[in-house]
């Protein structure tokens, strides 16, 4: 069945089909319909799931490690601040390897406060070990939940689907509805073989001395190794079933692309249109969209990007000190390809629109720059 | 009249209140108060989380620190401890200071901190659209509670009476001349002073309970909050379903940062 609806309520329906048993969360805006519509299907019997009401993000997480250390598919969502506040629970996530999902509705950290979007939330939690995949549509939102849960149960890994603030959680699409009998064939119901369990008792969260920490540690780098393949292979018996399928990355018009610009989120379709316009003037140029930023498909994009001659990347974010995040990946993706440019453009922080103006605007400026080592361009700073 | 000019940052206005919200109520009530006590304006700091409520200092003319949702007594305490000579003003919604912040609230509260907190109690998380919040009567609906809350309600100012606070009241913004009042008493003592205020919240709160109106979010205060001698002589039965309002606890204790200022002085510390 097809529905208008926002980007918040398909992750709501995402996480309805694949029948999550616990979900824990605490409002905070633009995230709140999330888990306001979930509650409400969680008391009117739509799904078969215990919400658990916290007074804080730090809470939501706790809730859901120990959810899912008892052997519940678990969920939640947040943003910005919320997410920050998890931090030290997001790492613990990971230690234990609990297959928890999360929606981060990508929003501006404070202060100064921003209810608008940009990535610095959810990229500041680059290294806990969380996948992270970032979407760009409603339709694409709500199939990466199944997706993110499969993946995560099968790895023992926590997930975060990420999504720009109000461009698309606020922005009503048509989506092609899952329903949980269908998405039952996909998406099993989740069985852990270690769980919180008195016939067979466990002690989780134990003390690891020298001798073994480091051995666990390497076990999340193996895992988040075989999460490439893993999302791949997951994402093509999705399409297989429900005929839409997105990869690790999205390349448009790059085959033959002199320049190729590098984008994630809502972006990437603003770019794509962008992309179609300057092909029709004759430009050579072709768009990149990531969608998985961690693990980071750093072959898959090697693949499409060491063909071009010169690269630019778009980051609604900002390592201060250092250069925009996917920029900083992509550089190292392309370690050695000293024949290949790449430059950076950091734009739209806090919410500010980056039309296909704005987008025009880095391509027709990347085209013509001669310096292959301006890593930082700022977009559309006053001053 | 009343010039509240001279306190309001009119840059900042419009305000993000909704007609109907007593937020602004409280604003004023503090105004006359610290008006009338000659509170300086360079020596006042107006410290809050976040909610509708914490929006207070955007709007008052005086120093202001809004910070992260809940913390506001944690960086409140790093402010009276820089400079005990600052009169601090905290703000705080019942989410902000019994949810996210409660940990801050008692340990704020047994340590007797000398600061003025000011509770806006609108029994909902107002600025995130009406979800449950600790203080959330039990049966009363919110956007999390669509059946009715199950969870039984902090009793806020006995939870900060219990914890040490040498100051507590509770009030409302019906009977806005008694809310002056606490403010003005809570402003002068030493220590940790609570006001609790009730506050009607029609937007978020009101419309799913029956009560969209303003105004008869207003009567039910009129109605229900019982003060001083009036609560004495309710028997038990009558006070079923009504607030006790006015002064509640008013003790002399010793307050944290005179109790450091003497042990440093004990240990030989010069300033
Ligand atoms: C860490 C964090 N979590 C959540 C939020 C979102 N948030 C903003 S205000 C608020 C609740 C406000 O309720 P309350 O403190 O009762 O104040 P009111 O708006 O009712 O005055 C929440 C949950 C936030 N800003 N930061
Ligand atoms: S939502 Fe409620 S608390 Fe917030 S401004 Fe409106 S009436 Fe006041």
């Amino acid at each position: 069945m097809k529905k208008v609806i926002m980007g918040n309520h398909a992750v709501s329906y995402g996480v309805r089909a694949s029948e999550a048993k616990v979900i824990s969360a605490y409002p905070i805006t633009p995230q709140t319909h999330v888990v306001e519509l979930l509650s409400e299907m969680c008391a009117n019997g739509e799904i078969d799931a215990k919400f658990i009401k916290v007074e804080s993000e730090h809470s939501a997480m706790a809730a859901c490690v120990g959810a899912a250390a008892a052997g519940s598919r678990t969920f939640t969502a947040t943003s910005s601040q919320g997410l920050l506040l998890m931090h030290e629970m997001l790492h613990w996530a990971v230690g234990a390897r609990l297959p928890i999902v999360l929606a981060n509705i990508n929003r501006a950290v404070g202060p100064p406060w921003s209810i608008w979007t940009d990535q610095n939330d959810s990229l500041s939690q680059r290294d806990v070990g969380w996948l992270q995949i970032y979407c760009e549509s409603n339709q694409e939102t709500q199939d990466t939940i199944p997706q993110a849960f499969k993946v995560a149960e099968e790895l023992q890994m926590p997930v975060m689907i990420v999504m720009d603030a109000f461009f698309l959680s606020h922005t009503f699409e048509i989506v092609d509805i899952l329903e949980a009998q269908e998405v039952r064939k996909f998406l099993p119901p989740y069985h852990p073989d270690i769980k919180i369990d008195i016939n067979d008792p466990h002690s989780f969260g134990n003390l690891a001395s020298p001798e073994h920490y480091m051995e666990l540690r390497y076990m999340i780098q193996e895992a988040m190794e075989k999460a490439v393949g893993l999302i791949k292979k997951v994402d093509g018996e999705f399409q297989k079933q429900f005929g839409r399928g997105y990869g690790l990355i999205h390349p448009y018009r790059c085959a033959d692309a002199e320049i190729i610009l590098v984008t994630s989120g809502t972006v990437a379709s603003t770019a794509r249109a962008v992309i179609d316009e300057m092909r029709d003037e004759g430009v050579k140029i072709g768009a990149l969209k990531v969608r998985v930023f961690r693990p980071f498909p750093f072959e898959e994009i090697f693949e499409v990007l060491s063909r071009a001659k010169k690269v630019a990347v778009i980051d609604r974010n900002i390592s201060f000190g250092g250069h925009g995040i996917f920029f900083q990946e992509i550089k190292s993706a392309l370690y050695g390809r000293t024949d290949v440019p790449i430059l950076g453009y950091i734009a739209g922080l806090g919410g500010r629109d980056i039309t296909p103006g704005v987008i025009r605007q880095i391509a027709e400026q990347a085209i013509t720059d001669k310096n292959p080592h301006r890593y930082i361009n700022w977009i559309g700073v006053k001053t | 009249m009343f010039d509240y000019l001279k306190y309001i940052r009119e840059w900042n206005f419009p305000h993000i209140w909704c007609s109907g919200c007593g937020d602004g109520i409280v604003l004023k009530a503090l105004i006359r108060a610290m008006d009338k006590l000659k509170v300086s304006r360079d020596e006042a700091v107006m410290v809050s989380g976040i909610g509708c409520s914490s929006r207070t200092p955007g709007y008052i003319d005086i120093n202001t620190l809004h910070t992260t949702h809940g913390r506001a007594l944690a960086f409140a305490t790093g402010v009276k401890h820089a400079k005990p000579e600052l009169k601090v003003i905290v703000v705080t919604g019942d989410g902000d200071c019994t949810a996210i912040g409660g940990n801050h609230f008692i340990h704020a509260a047994r340590r007797n901190i000398d600061m003025t907190v000011l509770l806006y109690n609108n029994y909902i998380y107002g600025m995130t659209g009406g979800q449950c919040s600790p203080t959330t009567p039990k049966g009363y609906k919110a956007s999390t509670a669509q059946y009715g809350n199950i969870e039984p309600p902090f009793n806020t100012s006995g939870l900060a009476i219990a914890a040490g606070a040498s100051f507590v009241a509770r009030t409302d913004v019906y009977h806005v001349q008694q809310c002056e009042k606490m403010i003005s008493l809570a402003l002068q003592r030493k220590g940790f002073s609570l006001v609790e205020i009730l506050t009607p919240c029609p937007t978020a709160f009101g419309r799913r309970n029956r009560m969209s109106d303003p105004v008869v979010m207003m009567e039910w205060l009129r109605d229900n909050a019982v003060s001083g001698r009036k609560w004495e002589n309710l028997s038990a039965q009558e006070r079923e379903g009504k607030i006790q309002t006015g002064v509640l606890i008013d003790v002399e204790k010793p307050e944290f940062t005179a109790e450091y200022g003497k042990l440093m002085e004990k240990v030989g510390v010069q300033k």
